[in-house]
């Protein structure tokens, strides 16, 4: 598959399990999610709601809660569940060797260059 | 012409590899077969029932001395080959020099010992071989204490085997639950849950530091300073593939020894098998790709040369009577599925991972015996959407019709029992609802079915559907949330009496309908769990709202608030100058005043918090809780220190009941105040627990509230002395994190049990209200701690875990 700038972003485990970090980048802050041992998610750490930050959320199942007013978003499509209407961007991520991968691509340059 | 071939290594692959050669080809070689253990060929997987007295070693022995001289095999057992000639074709065993024209290396693996110190002592063993087993064997005849490093398979083997010969086993487990290659946390729960009604201790996230004795093992030193005494040590950390001889060869060497599909070695006249190799970089370590490589090996030996293809292997385990089965990839991943099935009765777990509607993985425990028929749907890549319904109930469950719960319990039998714990069959209960009993706690009453461990009650509430018709309407107690059926109190019970000490044990033995939770339960069990076993439950910080786990308030622009505590609103002019310093030194935007008698400093970065609190810490201010469902403040006046109508001390007596509460965790928050006389200035009567000093002593209230809702205290008792006055608030607060629902507050709460019945614990029953300041001791023994001082210590934490915006610049 082309299109995917894979970077090498931290050791799985400096992600609590059911916990998040932020990265910064230049397309603002972007949340890892650890949902698994093994699994991990990434997607933008601003609730579309109110701003909220999203890694300050309880992560559960394959899905965050923002900390501000309980949306919940699905960490796999981005979607706000419930009666909520929003979403968020999110990011391909992978987890190897121990190691958190996440596609750059989008996050090192401005979507129009 | 018989050409010379040279095994090293009598383990199971070679044996195999043998079998195939005297069996297909039995003239073609002349083959001498070297072993460093003074033993041929013997079924290693066999020696965990060795251990445990099951078998012994002869009935474990697949070729012996006749088999050898039956098929004119040398032997060269008890020496180990020390070098590989390849130039000459020979081998060095002992003083000897053997030719050969094939060779095939089959040294299988090495025990991997973690590097602390003590690890040579003796008393140290590994588990790989019979000697090991039999070290253990008369170590475990002394009998004693054993202490196993690590929890996978063959740890959890080796413990299951001591214990099984009277010794008093630790497992150490470095990671969060046992065998976490192979099982899911859930699973891994069960299987530590049965290992434990074994006798056998198990501890998770225990990190070796050193092996301690003087002259032999005596005891295992963890990182966290605990000391274990041990007579008896087993490594059982893991295995790395034994590549020592290859590698002094020359031969290419990965993680093991690097072969082809024709498991040749990088030197076409060396094979490799078993173990020890690693082919299309993977290694191998069951027996089934073992044997199919010991296949292409004699294959490539007789001339007709096969293909070693790696298949995905499912594991079914029995670690002596716990039925385990994992195939496939069952770890997470994105656009991943779960289909998760839960009988918390019959300690069954399943759990099927599914992928683009196929299945891709499954996790089960208990009752593996549907294994075979998931492994075949994910080695197939069967497209599973149309059975996707009922898969999880296996084989038997598909083609059916679709399962409704009322017909399916309306075709009940009426002998057929309903209720486990109190042996209560289907007729009982419908004669009693015929006879007037319309609603559970009817049918409890009648029936004692649903009374006691309370799994059966959507059952019971079925046949009251059923047998009423429309006539019977749900009751209102309203579930935790959507990932369970019970509400708070039946959790709350469930948690003291099963009894269950951590969130696995209660989304599995409670039936959590979801992997683990969600915001709403999550804070709420966790707060049980450390209310309940202080000592046994650690907290979990990623089941917090975001204020106590940043320990700060969040604020609507993600910036947070930071309160110091100030014991009962008093301060000193060198902690006024610390937080004025602290304000300016972080660009503080606001500084107020806040109606708990504090300073509250709004919109600090979060990023900046370890370095305010660092800064605070060092002019002797600690975190104020202002954040947390736990004791807030305590609010005062200036007493009889300063006022003249003051009868007592009561800012001392703020303080003190400050002193002994702050740092515990309750069902919501706690507010105090202590006012000094009846004018009540510190506001005492709409608080949380309220003190109002008189001349003959303290008025005790409770149950207060200012709030959503406003009331005044009601008085639980008048007292003449301080030290009762703090008995009783100690004993309140501690009956309220006993039994009060997660999020109502003490005014709620009192609401519901009434304030007779906290009267009757705290006021009248002297033993009880000790028992409540013990228990209420030991959980501060553990919680009463600075947060601020602990998490200053670790900044990194609080700092983004990568900057990309510097990437973004090339």
């Amino acid at each position: 598959m082309t299109g995917f700038t894979w970077l090498d972003i931290a050791a799985v485990d400096d992600i609590p399990l059911r916990g998040a970090r932020k990265i910064k980048t230049a397309m603002g802050c972007v949340a890892l999610f650890r949902t698994g041992p093994e699994e991990a998610f990434a997607a933008t750490d601003r609730c579309p709601h109110k701003g909220g930050p999203l890694s300050e959320g309880i992560v559960h199942g394959q899905s965050v809660t923002c900390p501000l007013h309980n949306w919940v978003f699905d960490l796999n499509t981005g979607q706000a569940q419930g009666a909520d209407a929003g979403s968020i961007a999110v990011h391909p991520v992978r987890v190897e060797g121990g190691r958190v991968l996440i596609d750059a691509a989008a996050l090192l340059r401005p979507p129009a260059a | 012409m018989t050409q010379k071939l040279v095994i090293i290594g009598a383990g199971m692959a070679s044996g195999r590899v043998i079998d195939h050669l005297t069996d297909t080809a039995p003239d073609a070689f002349d083959i001498t077969l070297v072993n460093a253990e003074p033993r041929g060929n013997y079924n290693r997987i066999m020696l965990s029932p060795v251990l445990s007295g099951e078998k012994t070693y002869d009935d474990i022995v697949t070729h012996d001395d006749a088999f050898y001289a039956k098929h004119g095999i040398a032997t060269r057992f008890g020496t180990a080959v020390t070098a590989i000639e390849r130039a000459g074709k020979t081998v060095t065993v002992g003083a000897d020099t053997l030719s050969y024209d094939k060779l095939l290396i089959a040294t299988g693996s090495a025990p991997f010992i973690i590097p602390v110190p003590g690890r040579d002592l003796p008393g140290v063993v590994t588990y790989r071989d019979l000697d090991d087993t039999n070290a253990m064997i008369a170590a475990a005849d002394q009998g004693g204490k054993a202490v196993v490093i690590g929890g996978g398979l063959l740890g959890l083997e080796a413990a299951a085997g001591l214990a099984e010969r009277g010794m008093d086993v630790t497992v150490l487990h470095l990671m969060g639950h046992l065998m976490e290659r192979q099982l899911d946390p859930a699973a891994g729960y069960l299987l530590r849950r049965d290992l434990e009604a074994r006798g056998i201790t198990v501890r998770t996230q225990a990190v070796t530091k050193a092996i301690i004795g003087n002259g032999r093992a005596e005891a295992v030193l963890l990182e966290d300073g605990t000391t274990l005494p041990a007579d008896l040590v087993v490594m059982a950390v893991g295995i790395r593939p034994e590549t020592r001889l290859a590698t002094d060869a020359g031969l290419e060497v990965g993680r093991g020894i690097v072969v082809n599909a024709q498991m040749e070695t990088s030197d076409p006249d060396i094979m490799a098998v078993g173990e020890c190799v690693e082919c299309a970089g993977q290694l191998f370590g069951l027996v089934a790709p073992l044997y199919d490589q010991a296949k292409v090996v004699a294959a490539g030996l007789t001339g007709t040369p096969a293909v070693f293809l790696p298949k995905d292997t499912a594991t079914k385990l029995k670690v002596t009577g716990c039925d385990l089965f994992s195939a496939g990839d069952f770890a997470d991943g994105p656009g991943r599925e779960d289909i998760v099935f839960r009988d918390p009765g019959r300690g069954i777990y399943k759990r099927l991972v599914i992928e683009d509607d196929r299945l891709v993985g499954a996790v089960m425990y208990g009752d593996t015996a549907d294994g075979n028929w998931f492994f075949g749907l994910i080695k197939d890549g069967t497209d599973i959407e149309p059975m996707r319904e009922a898969l999880i109930f296996g084989p038997a469950a598909q083609g059916g019709a679709a399962a409704d719960p009322l017909s399916a319990v309306a075709a009940l039998p009426p002998e057929a029992e309903i209720c486990g714990c109190n042996g209560v069959c289907k007729g009982t209960i419908v004669s009693a609802i015929d006879g007037g009993a319309t609603d559970l706690g009817a049918v409890r009453a009648a029936t004692k079915a649903s009374a006691s461990c309370g799994t059966c009650t959507g059952l019971v509430e079925q046949l009251l559907q059923v047998t009423l018709g429309d006539g019977f309407v749900k009751p209102t107690a309203q579930p935790i949330c959507g990932c369970t059926h019970l509400t708070h109190e039946d959790v709350r019970r469930l948690i003291k009496t099963t009894p269950l000490k951590s969130q696995e044990a209660v989304w599995q033995d409670l039936g959590w309908t979801t992997r683990n939770g969600c915001h709403v339960c999550r804070p709420a069990i966790n707060f049980y769990l450390l209310a309940d076993w202080p000592l046994e439950y650690r907290d979990d910080p990623q089941s917090r709202f975001v204020n106590e786990r940043k320990h700060a308030n969040i604020q609507k622009d993600g910036t947070f608030s930071v309160v110091p505590r100030m014991w009962g609103g008093i301060t000193t002019p060198q902690e006024l100058r610390a937080i004025a310093d602290a304000a300016d030194k972080y660009a503080v935007p606001t500084v107020k005043v806040t109606g708990g008698q504090r300073i509250d400093l709004l919109g600090v970065k979060g990023e900046d918090l370890p370095a305010i609190w660092a800064d605070l810490n060092r002019a002797g201010l600690v975190s104020g809780h202002a954040y947390s469902k736990g004791l807030r403040t305590v609010k005062t006046c200036v007493g009889t220190d300063h006022c003249r109508f003051g009868t007592q001390d009561s800012t001392g007596l703020g303080i003190r009941l400050e002193k002994a509460l702050w740092g515990s965790w309750t069902p919501h928050k706690v507010k105090l105040a202590v006012s000094g006389c009846p004018r009540n200035c510190a506001e005492a009567t709409c608080k949380d627990v309220g003190i109002v000093c008189v001349d003959s002593g303290y008025q005790v209230g409770v149950a207060g509230a200012a709030g959503m809702d406003v009331k005044e205290t009601e008085r639980l008792a008048d007292v003449a002395t301080e030290q009762e006055a703090i008995d009783l608030t100690v004993a309140f607060i501690q009956l309220y994190r006993e039994n009060a629902k997660y999020l109502d507050r003490p005014y709620k709460w009192v609401a519901k049990v009434g304030l007779d019945w906290v009267k009757a614990r705290v006021v009248d029953d002297l033993t009880e209200r000790q028992r409540l300041i013990d228990a209420f001791a030991l959980s501060q023994s553990i919680y009463q701690k600075d947060p601020w001082a602990e998490l200053a210590a670790d900044p990194a934490r609080f700092a983004p875990l990568a900057d990309l915006t510097l990437e973004a610049a090339e």
